[in-house]
């Protein structure tokens, strides 16, 4: 089987710091990684190869050092890879995201399922996995904890919801999107490593996508970031010290008596 | 024709309206009222109580459109997608709004590119330039370390989710009157490559967000062995129990214990962290609690910010005497 798994460069998040005065990200020295939550989709896709046979092709859409994300997925074991990139794709929200990733997995073609992440931790959205599907005329099943079983024409599997696990029965092709628990990551091999080194990476522009100019990027994006502020949160916190024993007798009991006259006991 | 109108998607779990439905409708209500335009709430499945769809008109709603059939029962992404694209074509919304659950996170972005509509996900606050009708969507990005404001200028109907929780349901009116339409989807709109074959209840998930105690575990506690400590703070206090995502990253509690902005939403009206730094992502979760506690070794940290309570101190001394303490009380109560 041919599974593709959109991947996406983002900025270390947990390493971010923010420009206090204009409220942007400070983008110099923070290292780009795979979306943390996209190594969950190519664990499984590279599980799903491993027992069916068949080929994991990753691609991204971002600017040209998005290649280095592919590498690593190479690393890991995946088969080949494509980098989707052109300065039209600029300022691509959602919409424009999975038009073009949709466009760049037709020409790939021949697939059974394509597996996103659950999120990027950029964007943050989870907007793009359906979004390819809704591009393709695909079903999709978000969510998924579990895959249960892979057959010719369908799979089945567990999705996450508010009040448990869904289980679901998907004909092929079909747009899965993950979560954490579906499986541990793998780390890359040093046999990985070389091959992800010579391996030849094509990339491809608009132009060599069936897609409509004025449909990418920003222009083609139906919204606009119009502000961007830092958030402010305080509450004015009764704050105790609990040094020692008879202080943490005494805090405690003051926070019974405070949650006493809240009447929250 | 032009677009007008706010709708919400309302849900449903077996024919009974969800909570979600309400906290849309607070939403809706006060957008309806700015843009000076109705509210129609929006539902798709089968046998949908009757008493619940009059509820949705006596909490806010100016009309209820219910599309049913027996495929429509649970979510299923195309037919959903279907009937909401059926709606767009024939009503015009200009607004629609959904919860950002297992449901609206699927549904909305399959129906916007096919709308072709602008959807901004996990809104936190939503207001309306009164003049233009563009909606203002205001959410976090970047792991929360910023909020981003985003309007739709162009393309209508312009579609966002909101995190469940973050809103008040709205509360009955007394006599109010609305409109309620109850549809038969057609078969061309049930097609589905999706088939719901089974289905496995997990209540501890469940709890968490309807919990009105949340007691929250962070890294400060060191290592699974014990958490059974906050376990049986949390049995004192009739709390569920939650955690921070470094604590789920370890593996020391399952994912669906995550709070924050990966993970869960909760608005107790008492959340209590122990061992829990107060990154802005675990503030998305929980910032909306009532009452905030912290307990914290590090007097600098940020949880403090947004606590009602704090004490400074080590966990492993504090939470055991307060547990108890709260069991004498009340066993005296
Ligand atoms: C995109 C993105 C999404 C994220 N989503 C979430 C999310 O949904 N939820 C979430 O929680 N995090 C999320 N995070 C992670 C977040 O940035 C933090 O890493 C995490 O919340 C920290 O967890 P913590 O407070 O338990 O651990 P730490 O930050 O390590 O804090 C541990 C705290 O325990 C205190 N402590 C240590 N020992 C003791 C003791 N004996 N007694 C009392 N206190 C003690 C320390 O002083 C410290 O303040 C996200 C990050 C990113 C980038
Ligand atoms: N630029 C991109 N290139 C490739 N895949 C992407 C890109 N953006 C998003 N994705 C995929 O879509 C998922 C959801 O992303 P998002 O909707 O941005 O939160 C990610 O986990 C990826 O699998």
């Amino acid at each position: 089987m041919r599974i593709i798994v959109p991947i996406k460069q983002v900025p270390e998040t947990n390493a971010v710091r923010m420009d206090e005065e204009t409220g942007t990200m400070i983008r110099e020295g923070v290292e780009a990684i795979i979306n943390p939550l996209d190594l969950y989709a190519i664990e499984i896709a590279i599980r799903m190869r491993d027992e069916h046979g068949g080929e994991v092709v990753v691609i991204s859409m971002g600017p040209p050092k998005a290649v280095k994300a592919l590498r690593e997925a190479i690393a890991m074991g995946c088969d080949s890879a494509v980098l989707i990139s052109d300065k039209a794709f600029a300022g691509a929200d959602t919409w424009a995201t999975s038009y073009v990733l949709a466009g760049a997995i037709k020409r790939i073609g021949g697939y059974d399922l394509i597996i996103c992440g659950e999120r990027a931790t950029d964007g943050d959205t989870g907007q793009v996995g359906p979004g390819i599907a809704s591009f393709l005329e695909l079903p999709v099943a978000s969510y998924i904890g579990k895959v249960d079983s892979v057959a010719e024409k369908s799979c089945r599997v567990h999705r996450l919801v508010e009040t448990g696990y869904e289980v679901l029965e998907v004909d092929l092709p079909a747009v899965l999107t993950v979560v954490k628990e579906i499986a541990d990551p793998r780390l890359p091999t040093l046999r990985g490593k070389q091959k992800a080194r010579k391996m030849d990476i094509p990339t491809w522009a608009g132009g060599d996508l069936k897609v409509e100019p004025d449909k990418l990027g920003l222009n083609g994006s139906p919204t606009r970031v119009v502000k961007i502020h830092k958030p402010t949160v305080a509450r004015n916190c009764q704050k105790v010290a609990a040094a020692d024993e008879q202080a943490v007798e005494q805090a405690v009991d003051q926070l019974v008596a405070f949650l006493q006259g809240k009447d929250l006991m | 024709m032009k677009y007008s109108g706010i709708w919400i998607l309302a849900e449903q779990d077996g024919g009974r309206v969800q909570r979600i439905s309400y906290e849309l409708l607070t939403r809706g209500r006060e957008l309806a009222e700015k843009r000076n335009t109705d509210l129609t709430a929006m539902i798709f499945g089968h046998d949908i109580n009757a008493d619940d769809l009059q509820e949705l008109i006596d909490c806010g709603a100016d009309r209820v459109v219910a599309m049913e059939a027996s495929e429509l029962e649970h979510f299923l992404v195309e037919p959903y997608s279907a009937c909401m694209l059926r709606i767009i074509e024939e009503y015009r919304p200009e607004i629609i709004i959904a919860g950002a659950t297992s449901t609206g996170r699927t549904l909305m972005p399959y129906v916007a590119i096919k709308a072709h509509a602008g959807l901004t996900a996990d809104c936190t606050v939503l207001d309306i330039e009164a003049d233009t009708g563009n909606l203002l969507q205001t959410r976090p990005a970047i792991g929360g370390n910023i909020l981003a404001t985003i309007k739709t200028p162009s393309h209508r109907p312009q579609m966002a989710t909101v995190r469940p929780r973050s809103t008040k349901p709205a509360a009955k009116q007394p006599g109010r009157s609305g409109e309620i339409i109850r549809l038969e989807a057609t078969a061309d709109l049930l097609t589905s490559r999706v088939r719901r074959v089974g289905f496995e209840a997990s209540e501890e998930s469940h709890s968490l967000q309807d919990a009105d105690v949340v007691v929250a575990v962070g890294r400060g506690i060191k290592k699974s062995e014990n958490i059974p400590l906050m376990q049986e703070l949390a049995d004192a206090l009739d709390a569920a129990l939650g955690a921070s995502r470094d604590v789920i990253d370890r593996g020391w509690m399952s994912y669906p214990h995550q709070i924050g902005l990966s993970g869960k939403t909760v608005t107790p009206k008492f959340y209590l962290g122990a061992g829990v730094s107060g990154s802005i992502q675990h503030l998305a979760g929980m910032q909306t609690a009532e009452t905030i506690v912290a307990i914290n070794t590090d007097p600098d940290a940020q949880i403090f910010n947004v606590a009602d309570f704090g004490i400074v101190g080590d966990l492993f001394e504090i939470v055991p005497v307060l547990t108890e303490k709260i069991r004498q009380v009340k066993g005296n109560g």
